[in-house]
């Protein structure tokens, strides 16, 4: 198993003939994932990357049965896109924009509220790297090659940082269940909290590394899930230790606003819920292995 | 984006919010003539700047005469203002807003922020008022109102009025301050406001509500569709070395270190700030890159590092995902052979086209000293100024 996407997984591609998009449509095709379409309105009736393009999300899912869309569709136009996603009855969205209003993402997760809790559609990111199931299916725009399959589950905020946990365990001969990138944007689809409760439900997973940053109180939320509900061990780091106060860091919900926030308090809180800190960023390959071997 | 209190209050004017009367003066005989204008007895002579604590910083001032007036804009203007938010650096007073004195019976805290635990946008308000929020929240948190809004309605009056009676207004002033919240509540959708804060909101002796001071902050994510508000950017108020940034396209925060940063993706960025603090140096600067970078971007952002003169080593970090090694490698190179770089490069390259990014930098023979791993990178960064040294 693996969590959110599989070699079966049907996909359509939202905006894919954009230039970017059509990039890691190719890239994601190669790699096994199974995409059966795309959207682009007015474009309907062509062929793009191999596959048919449909001008609304309900014709295509009528037309692919897809159950999992990403979205390359630009910031503007991106809140729209993720909610005719839900209303065409996709399960699982990747949106990889980056740059979506604050409010647009209000309105999207109100939205999303109309649907009753098990019907509800996951969204992943906005503003991040997507999800990879090593050696089944990428919905996302990593570098495919760092990872090797295996048992543990990583959830981070920031691609890069996911690259460097996944390259670091592939170094020391250890492979990935999936990587989920919830985003840097101050309002995710998903949590952390939401793929944890996934990873300890999934049978290939034995161990999570979860990957956060300064800004947000959602570390702390799912290090309090992961002591009082987890039976997998869970290995974090927070990135930003040493940002000053007050400041974007790059991703619009890198910032320490209020209590709580800072990258310190987050590390104190984690420990203290019995989460195996890394202390630098260079030492997941020698943490998660002896964490696997408890 | 941040604007100045003047500009938010006449945002706040356009929405029906009462403001004290006032007017913008650039020289202190602007400043005399603006309090003739607007006459009575006392004004308030207060510093433009991108902040808040400016009165503890002695940026606003009382006057009782024009004469006065005219002195305290000449001791302000062209001054750099240190406060509590600015850094050491200050900020620069290029502009001043003159204003008629209130006699305020009391002030009330007003503000609208995103909740992001809850996703919506949250009303705060105390009957506290006049101090920083923080201060509020230290020293009297039970007088803390909060509400969510609702997205899909919006604010809704009986929630101002729990809020009015809450923060224990007179029951003739509930009603205009119900007004007032659902005012800032409708401009804060029509702008993208990411934050709101009056505060002091003054209910004065004779009976009204008067916003005294406003904060503004906009979504830069959602400046795409306000050009009005886009226009308000005062470029006077930014890091120069930030402004610079921005209008390159690149993110970039400078900090107080020795050691120049240059990486892809913002947590690898931060993450790698950490490293070189954990190794025993002191970052210069956040700076992310972004995904596709080419050699022409990395030349840019070699510039944008160097151009802080505390810089006495850069290390470049890439994992390249969507970026391609061998570009970033050929930009390192441009930099060093087209621009004077006076300090060690450290180079760390890990991700796609890995093996092709360091031939490049070894074939091309410039003296980067390259590092293979995160931690290799840190330590060698710390080093090559050691060494230097």
């Amino acid at each position: 198993m693996s969590i959110i996407v599989d070699e079966t997984t049907p996909v359509v591609v939202q905006g894919i003939t954009g230039r970017i998009a059509t990039f890691h449509t190719d890239d994601m095709a190669e790699y096994g994932t199974n995409v059966v379409g795309g959207v682009t309105p007015g474009k309907g009736g062509t062929t793009h990357c191999g596959v048919d393009v449909f001008d609304t999300m309900k014709q295509a899912v009528a037309a692919t049965e897809a159950t999992a869309s990403i979205v390359f569709v630009p910031p503007p136009f991106a809140a729209d896109a993720i909610m005719e996603a839900a209303d065409a009855g996709i399960e699982h969205c990747v949106c990889i924009t980056e740059g979506i209003p604050v409010q647009d993402m209000i309105r999207v997760k109100r939205y999303l509220r109309r649907y009753q809790h098990a019907k509800r559609m996951c969204l992943i990111g906005p503003n991040c790297a997507g999800v990879i199931s090593p050696g089944k299916s990428m919905l996302g725009i990593m570098p495919s090659h760092i990872y090797q399959r295996g048992p543990v589950g990583i959830v981070s905020r920031s691609g890069t940082l996911g690259y460097e946990a996944a390259s670091q365990l592939s170094a020391v001969g250890i492979g990935v269940s999936t990587s989920v990138g919830i985003g840097g944007d101050p309002i995710n689809g998903s949590s952390f909290l939401d793929h944890l409760k996934r990873f300890e439900a999934d049978g290939e997973t034995e161990a999570v590394v979860m990957i956060g940053e300064i800004g947000g109180l959602q570390e702390a939320q799912a290090a309090v899930y992961a002591r009082d509900h987890m039976h997998k061990p869970v290995v974090g780091y927070i990135a930003g230790l040493t940002a000053p106060k007050g400041r974007t860091m790059g991703h619009a919900g890198a910032i320490v606003s209020t209590v709580g926030e800072s990258a310190a308090e987050k590390v104190q809180i984690m420990r203290d819920c019995g989460v195996t800190m890394v202390k630098l960023p260079s030492d997941f390959g020698t943490v998660v292995p002896r964490v696997l071997r408890r | 984006m941040e604007i100045h209190e003047y500009q938010a209050k006449a945002i706040l004017a356009d929405y029906g919010v009462a403001i004290p009367e006032g007017g913008l003066a650039y020289s202190p005989e602007q400043a005399a003539y603006r309090a003739s204008e607007i006459g009575g007895e006392q004004w308030v002579v207060k510093a433009q700047i991108h902040s808040g604590a400016r009165g503890k910083a002695g940026g606003i001032k009382v006057c009782s005469h024009e004469r006065e007036v005219a002195d305290a804009a000449d001791a302000l203007l062209g001054k750099r203002l240190v406060t509590q938010q600015t850094g050491e650096r200050g900020k620069g007073v290029y502009r001043l807003y003159v204003e008629a004195a209130v006699a305020a019976e009391s002030e009330i805290y007003l503000g609208f922020v995103l909740d992001r635990s809850a996703e919506r946008l949250m009303v705060v308000a105390s009957a506290a008022g006049g101090t920083d929020i923080e201060e509020i929240v230290a020293r009297d948190p039970g007088s803390i109102v909060r509400v969510n809004v609702e997205p899909a309605v919006g604010l809704q009056s009986f929630e101002a009025r729990e809020i009015a009676f809450a923060v224990g207004l007179d029951p003739s002033l509930v009603p205009p301050a119900v007004q007032l919240m659902t005012a800032c509540h409708r401009m804060i959708l029509d702008l993208d406001t990411t934050m709101l804060e009056i505060n002091p909101l003054a209910v004065t002796t004779d009976g009204r509500l008067l916003a005294l001071d406003a904060k503004m902050i906009f979504d830069d994510n959602a400046l795409f569709r306000h050009q009005d508000v886009s226009e308000l950017r005062d470029k006077s108020q930014e890091d120069p070395r930030e402004r610079t940034a921005v209008d390159r396209g690149l993110s970039y925060v400078g900090l107080d270190g020795n050691i120049g940063c240059i990486i892809n993706g913002a947590g690898l960025a931060m993450a790698t700030m950490d490293m070189i603090k954990h190794a025993g140096g002191e970052p210069a600067n956040f700076l992310d890159i972004g995904g596709g970078a080419s050699a022409e971007r990395v030349l840019k952002a070699f510039r944008l590092v160097l151009s802080d003169d505390n810089v006495e080593a850069v290390l470049v970090n890439i994992f390249a995902g969507i970026n391609r090694c061998d570009w970033v490698a050929e930009g390192v190179v441009q930099a060093l052979r087209q621009l004077e770089v006076p300090v060690p490069v450290v180079v760390r390259l890990s991700g796609t086209n890995v093996d092709e990014g360091r031939q490049i930098l070894a074939d091309a023979d410039v003296g980067v000293i390259t590092a293979d791993s995160l931690a290799e990178a840190g330590s060698r960064a710390v080093e090559s100024i050691r060494r230097a040294a």
